[in-house]
């Protein structure tokens, strides 16, 4: 499966070449030109069946390439690594976990003081990043350096599996946005009455960098943006928000930190699902950004949405999402560039 | 015995306490080939016996080596909206679980994921709290409707965790507490094939240490051995630990000194790493080693009773971490020790004569 090609990728935002690679190996065929920038985003243009003058023509659909990961900020004098946290970590989910460091993948654990050594008071306060490191069996700086150099990004080490058949549930890393990414190569598999760029960005997770320089060079008349999105489903005591459900169907942002959706986008996608019977949901919170933050203020402005897969789990080692999720934004979005040949209502 | 290989096909068994079914199966295939005897008693511990080649007119006697081969894991106590709540079972920091993928051993193995929120919906200062039990869910992607089908309250769950060799001969998994023991055991039985010794070896894989020594408690009673040498694991000097708390890493293993330990036995144990220079490091224990050998040193009428402990890195997490060499040597330092028990040492300890 393509999507598991692309979880299983190492990609820490700065360091996307090995996404990039996969996807272009999938995508040559479904294409007419393509080119990677300054900040390595991948842009590719899919040319329309017919000529056409009607607005919008020139589409943007953004996915992003790059996952949250660590990058090596030092070697201590016991061989294990310091490190930094590239893109936003809950510091609690790096205890005891596997890790890959730099080109060379070099193996590493993130452990802690065993339970034993720690005072009864002590075990109910979060552990800071700062106080963890990597540990690759060298036993000093010097046999460190001869497999890691400061600098060195560090990919969490998950599996992409399956996990229950029946609600077709699957588990992998960095579904935020490997999973935007693998919907919009499903996406380029079709040809439309419409221009399309597919921007494969970089360093979204850093500040939405890549997107940013992307939309100025395409200079789209619209964009659409692929997540893979927050699903914080589980049982609550408070009245809080899901922000989505897994198993609900794409999720449609009218809103987050970053930008307010085109309402005339939303309506789009919105009554589109109606017509065919496709299930959504509204991103419920407004929570998180996305690539739109900066597509939709390149040059002169660009009216932009997001539509997301549910994912469980997202900016920790393993994540979760439901297929049947993914197959119905893909439906979803074909269906809506279709429906966009005809223009804005 | 490749002993890396070992310790991967151990440490991936599951085998939470009480039901230590898989790494005994393990065991006892890497266990038979050296062994005479192999038996599972009523506690679930794999006993094996291997006969010592003893001179006519001399008393018999015994030496029981002991590694437990149960692991730490949690358990399904309720379902709540699809997920799973969970106990811990033995001494689990329930901080180093968050965003670990488990296996829960309902109607079939089923793959999970202990869930976490993402940052995103959550403030700084949440953030800075341990996650109590209570908040804590297992996520193994069923629907609400089914999950009862597949799962019952009780069923075990372990961490899935693949078994990582790292660099410079050391590896890193779960359960090497104490599956690292468990491949001493086994080193130890395969050099022994390879030399003479005239007292009987039990090693015995026991079940149940975590949660509270069982396994020795009966399987030193059932073997009545004249003596008596724990392996277990002891904390790994790492980033966080001082060197007050810790063993060192890569120095070999660790005997252990003090009330728990008879002082011939460790006396008998360091003179043995000398003259064959086997690397080994002293560990002093104030009283409760917190072992199988706390159980062992009062069976019966008591066994004079010694420990080796493997520095081991980030106890009970499920990045355990050993150093493959400190494995062998422990495993040849025994083998060696036992080649060379005779009556002296037997009189030595004041051991009863035995039948003869």
């Amino acid at each position: 499966m393509l999507l598991e090609a692309l979880s299983n990728a190492r990609g820490v935002s700065g360091n996307e070449d090995q996404v990039r690679d996969i996807i272009l190996q999938e995508i040559r065929g479904y294409i007419d030109t393509y080119r990677v920038d300054a900040l390595g985003n991948l842009l590719c243009v899919k040319k329309p069946r017919h000529a056409s003058e009607k607005w919008p023509h020139k589409v943007m659909i953004a996915a992003h390439m790059d996952e949250i990961g660590l990058i090596v900020t030092g070697i201590n004098e016991n061989g294990t690594l310091r490190f930094d946290k590239v893109g936003g970590i809950d510091d609690r989910i790096l205890l005891s976990k596997q890790v890959l460091v730099g080109e060379k993948e070099v193996p590493g654990v993130i452990g802690y003081r065993p339970i034993h050594l720690i005072a009864k008071d002590e075990r109910d306060k979060a552990i800071e990043a700062d106080k963890l490191s990597i540990d690759i069996g060298a036993s000093d700086e010097e046999s460190a350096k001869e497999l890691v150099t400061v600098g060195d990004y560090v990919s969490f080490r998950t599996a992409f599996g399956a996990l229950d058949e029946e609600s077709r549930t699957v588990k992998g890393k960095a579904f935020d946005d490997r999973a935007g990414c693998a919907v919009l190569i499903e996406l380029l598999k079709e040809t439309y009455d419409l221009e399309i760029h597919a921007a494969f960005t970089t360093q979204e997770e850093v500040g939405l960098r890549g997107a940013r320089v992307a939309s100025y060079s395409i200079n789209p008349d619209a964009a659409f943006v692929l997540e893979g999105t927050i699903c914080d489903d589980l049982p609550k005591k408070k009245d809080t928000s899901p922000v989505t459900e897994l198993g609900k169907g794409p999720a449609i942002t009218f809103m987050d930190r970053s930008f307010v959706a085109d309402r005339r986008l939303v309506e789009l996608l919105v009554t589109t699902a109606k017509q065919m019977d496709i299930p959504y949901q509204f991103k419920r919170a407004v929570a998180g950004g996305t690539d739109a933050g900066a597509i939709h203020l390149a040059r002169e402005g660009v009216p932009s949405v997001t539509v997301s897969v549910p994912s469980r789990y997202i900016h920790a080692p393993v994540s979760l999402l439901s297929l049947s999720d993914f197959d119905h934004t893909v439906q979803l979005l074909r269906a809506a560039l279709y429906n966009l040949e005809g223009g804005l209502p | 015995m490749d002993t890396m290989e070992l310790l991967r096909d151990l440490s991936q068994a599951t085998g939470v306490s009480g039901y230590e079914g898989e790494p005994r199966a393990v065991a006892r295939r890497a266990l038979a080939p050296f062994t005479d005897e192999q038996q599972v008693d009523a506690l679930g511990n794999l006993i094996t016996l291997k006969r010592g080649m003893r001179a006519p007119d001399t008393p018999p006697h015994s030496i029981m080596l002991a590694a437990h081969m149960d692991e730490i894991g949690l358990m399904v106590t309720d379902f709540d909206e699809g997920f799973l709540r969970f106990t811990t079972v033995g001494g689990v920091d329930t901080r180093t679980i968050l965003g670990q993928e488990v296996i829960v051993h309902g109607k079939r193995p089923l793959p999970g994921i202990v869930a976490s929120r993402p940052p995103h919906v959550l403030p700084e200062s949440e953030q800075e709290k341990a996650l109590p039990i209570e908040e804590l869910f297992i996520d193994v992607g069923v629907s609400e409707e089914r999950i009862q089908e597949l799962t019952r309250v009780g069923d075990f769950i372990t961490m899935r965790r693949e078994f990582l060799p790292l660099a410079k001969g050391y590896a890193s998994g779960k359960a090497l507490d104490n599956r690292a023991g468990v491949v001493t055991l086994v080193g130890c039985m395969e050099a022994l094939n390879r030399m003479q010794h005239s007292w009987d070896v039990y090693a015995v894989a026991t079940s149940q240490e975590e949660v509270g020594l069982r396994g020795a408690t009966v399987s030193a009673y059932d073997t009545a051995p004249d003596i008596a040498i724990a392996v277990d694991v002891g904390y790994g000097l790492q980033q966080g630990v001082k060197e007050k708390e810790a063993i060192s890493m890569d120095k070999g293993g660790a005997i252990g000194i003090g009330p728990n330990f008879h002082p011939l036995m460790a006396q008998r144990l360091i003179e043995t790493a000398e003259k064959y220079e086997v690397k080994y490091q002293r560990e002093i224990i104030a009283g409760r080693s917190g072992t199988d050998a706390w159980a062992i040193q009062v069976a019966r009428e008591g066994i004079p009773t010694a420990l080796i402990s493997i520095p081991l890195r980030y106890m009970h997490t499920s990045v355990e971490t050993v150093c493959i060499r400190d494995i062998d040597r422990i495993a040849r330092l025994m083998a060696l020790f036992i080649a060379e028990l005779d009556q002296s040492f037997a009189e030595a300890l004041g051991l009863p004569k035995g039948e003869g």
